[in-house]
């Protein structure tokens, strides 16, 4: 079963003169360890996909099926539990808790899973140790660079063992070096799971560490 | 709720506008609270030590006590009255005394009554007097003499009682026959024969409902007027007027920081949009971030509540003396339960902001 199957999905916002397509038919399949980068100028719908297929928002037509749920037919409280289980996010700019630490940041996703204790803490540890973070656990967002903060995000996307991981923007505030290293890091915390993954960006030198890159403009998409 | 907490303990500066505000209106709300239980207290001391469950007025005396007066045949048809177990005398004046090495005359309330209360014992010999405890102020020892009233009846100080003023007077307590002389000689318009007492105080026989026993004596002895304890006190002269008026400031207060609240959480929540969007994309659910938001509220005001009622501890003594402030556990008790209900009310405005924080904000920002 792949990891993500998405037939022929709408997205439209307005109505009658003010309406726009923010994606029309698109189909997407994600194979379960595969790493996609969805790659197209401003406004094509990058945004708009990511959301639909992390269950940030329906979509007018169409089916989202991730893994063996099919999310088109959600309401809004299954999708707050879907988004919490099954899928790992990692926003541009981090956007960590300002005020926790690296490992707390991680934990907060065990903590509103009600996956609290000791294996919750050490897979905080883990992951933190294998992001390279494993003296910097304590320091809060603040207390740490640019790069350091991309990585405690990517933990705390893994920290529920997702089956997609959605990458929005994920080298957009780094440098070139850093930006690399990063998505080095990505790629080798997603196979190394098996886990499925889409990283929307707009920086084609990052492309080459997907395993295929998919285009998107006006909202349709081009493999 | 642990973001909450956590928040809440390491961003402390952030909560200490609301926290500090909250702590004021706390010190007001103990203060207004404590001046009109003080107040209360002063005015009505006398009745609210009181056990019997009546207080039988005649009718013409509209719930005064200098106005009413009730012989020994009408007490005899009231004993008669189902329901009825005991029934003592009372009466009172109200008088300047003279306390030797006070330079100025005190008020006083002199009792005449026939049975013990909750505050003073069974009436003691002719010619002393159980003696409120504030007299002591006054300068007034006890076994010392002191006289009553512009006669200078001489009664002698017994022992102290403790919250049996009158009217603002200090309760004296004397038995009937004292009580008597003190009117003969004082206030000779308003002497009262032997057995004829100004008022009545009635208790019920085991499980009688006082509201039952009042229409039962209303129909059997008409011409009389039997109020429970409640009634009296409100019907004493100012007494419900002040407590109407000290209420509905206090409320108002109520309702001020309930606004200072409601202010704060609006502001909080507009300020955290985005990271309660990023929450919510992660998988919190609306419900748990408005928890949050209710638990630090609740720990402010509880918070604001512990140093405004340590403040107000250490604000009373330095109140005059004849500012009558009495801090007691219910007000404490009654000002805490509702200073965090006005908390979760003044946080729940938040709440629907909250719920429409849109998850997908989170996506595509910088």
């Amino acid at each position: 079963m792949p990891a993500l199957d998405m037939t022929d999905v709408r997205k439209v916002y307005g109505s009658g003169h003010t309406e726009v397509v923010a994606l029309d038919h698109a189909s997407l399949t994600v194979a379960d360890d595969e790493m996609v980068a969805l790659v197209g100028p401003s406004g094509s719908g990058k945004t708009t996909l990511l959301s639909i297929v992390g269950g940030l928002l329906a979509p007018s037509e169409g089916a989202v099926r991730v893994g063996p749920h099919e999310i088109t037919t959600y309401d809004r409280k299954e999708l707050t539990t879907f988004r919490r289980e099954f899928v790992g996010f990692v926003f541009q700019g981090a956007n960590l808790v300002p005020f926790l630490s690296a490992k707390e940041n991680l934990l907060v996703v065990a903590d509103i899973a009600g996956r609290t204790g000791k294996q919750a803490e050490q897979r905080a540890t883990l992951l933190l140790e294998e992001l390279g973070l494993g003296d910097r656990m304590g320091n809060t967002p603040g207390e740490l660079s640019g790069g350091e903060r991309q990585r405690v995000a990517i933990g705390r996307a893994l920290m529920n063992e997702p089956e997609l991981v959605l990458f929005d923007e994920p080298t957009s505030a780094l440098d070139t070096k850093l930006g690399e290293q990063v998505m080095e890091l990505i790629r080798a915390e997603v196979k190394e799971r098996g886990t499925a993954a889409i990283i929307v960006t707009h920086d084609t030198r990052m492309t080459h560490f997907a395993d295929r890159t998919v285009e998107i403009s006006d909202g349709r998409l081009a493999a | 709720m642990r973001l909450a907490w956590k928040e809440l303990i390491r961003r402390p500066a952030r909560f200490l506008s609301t926290g500090g505000a909250l702590t004021l209106i706390v010190v007001l709300l103990l203060l207004l609270g404590g001046l009109l239980d003080g107040l209360t207290l002063s005015a009505t001391g006398a009745y609210g030590a009181q056990t019997a469950d009546l207080l039988v007025y005649t009718d013409e005396a509209n719930g005064s006590l200098f106005r009413s007066r009730i012989d020994p045949d009408v007490r005899a048809q009231l004993e008669d009255v189902e329901g009825v177990h005991t029934v003592s005398g009372i009466g009172a004046v109200l008088l300047p005394a003279r306390i030797a090495g006070s330079p100025d005359p005190t008020d006083v309330a002199v009792f005449g009554y026939e049975a013990p209360n909750a505050q003073v014992p069974a009436p003691p010999a002719g010619g002393e007097a159980y003696v409120d405890r504030t007299l002591a102020d006054a300068g007034l020892a006890l076994g010392e003499i002191f006289a009553v009233g512009p006669a200078a009846v001489e009664l002698r100080a017994k022992d102290w009682v403790d919250d049996t003023s009158f009217l603002a007077q200090a309760g004296v307590w004397a038995d009937g026959a004292t009580w008597r002389e003190v009117l003969a000689a004082n206030r000779p318009d308003a002497v009262l024969p032997d057995g004829t007492w100004q008022a009545l105080l009635v208790e019920a026989e085991g499980d009688v409902d006082a509201g039952e026993l009042a229409s039962r004596i209303e129909a059997a002895t008409p011409g009389l007027d039997p109020q429970t304890r409640a009634q009296a006190i409100l019907g004493l002269p100012g007494v419900e007027a002040q407590q109407g008026t000290f209420t509905n400031i206090i409320v108002m207060t109520f309702v001020i920081a309930g606004l200072v609240v409601a202010l704060f959480f609006a502001l909080l929540t507009l300020e955290r949009v985005g990271l309660f969007g990023v929450l919510k994309a992660i998988g919190t659910s609306s419900r748990t971030l408005a928890g949050g938001l209710v638990v630090q509220a609740v720990a402010i005001a509880v918070g604001a509540f512990v140093v405004g009622g340590l403040v107000t501890i250490g604000l009373t003594p330095v109140v005059p003396p004849d500012v009558p402030i009495e801090l007691v556990p219910r007000r404490a008790i009654v000002t805490a339960l509702g200073l965090v209900v006005t908390a979760l009310i003044g946080s729940a405005v938040s709440f629907r902001r909250i719920v429409r924080i849109d998850p997908a904000s989170a996506v595509g920002g910088s």
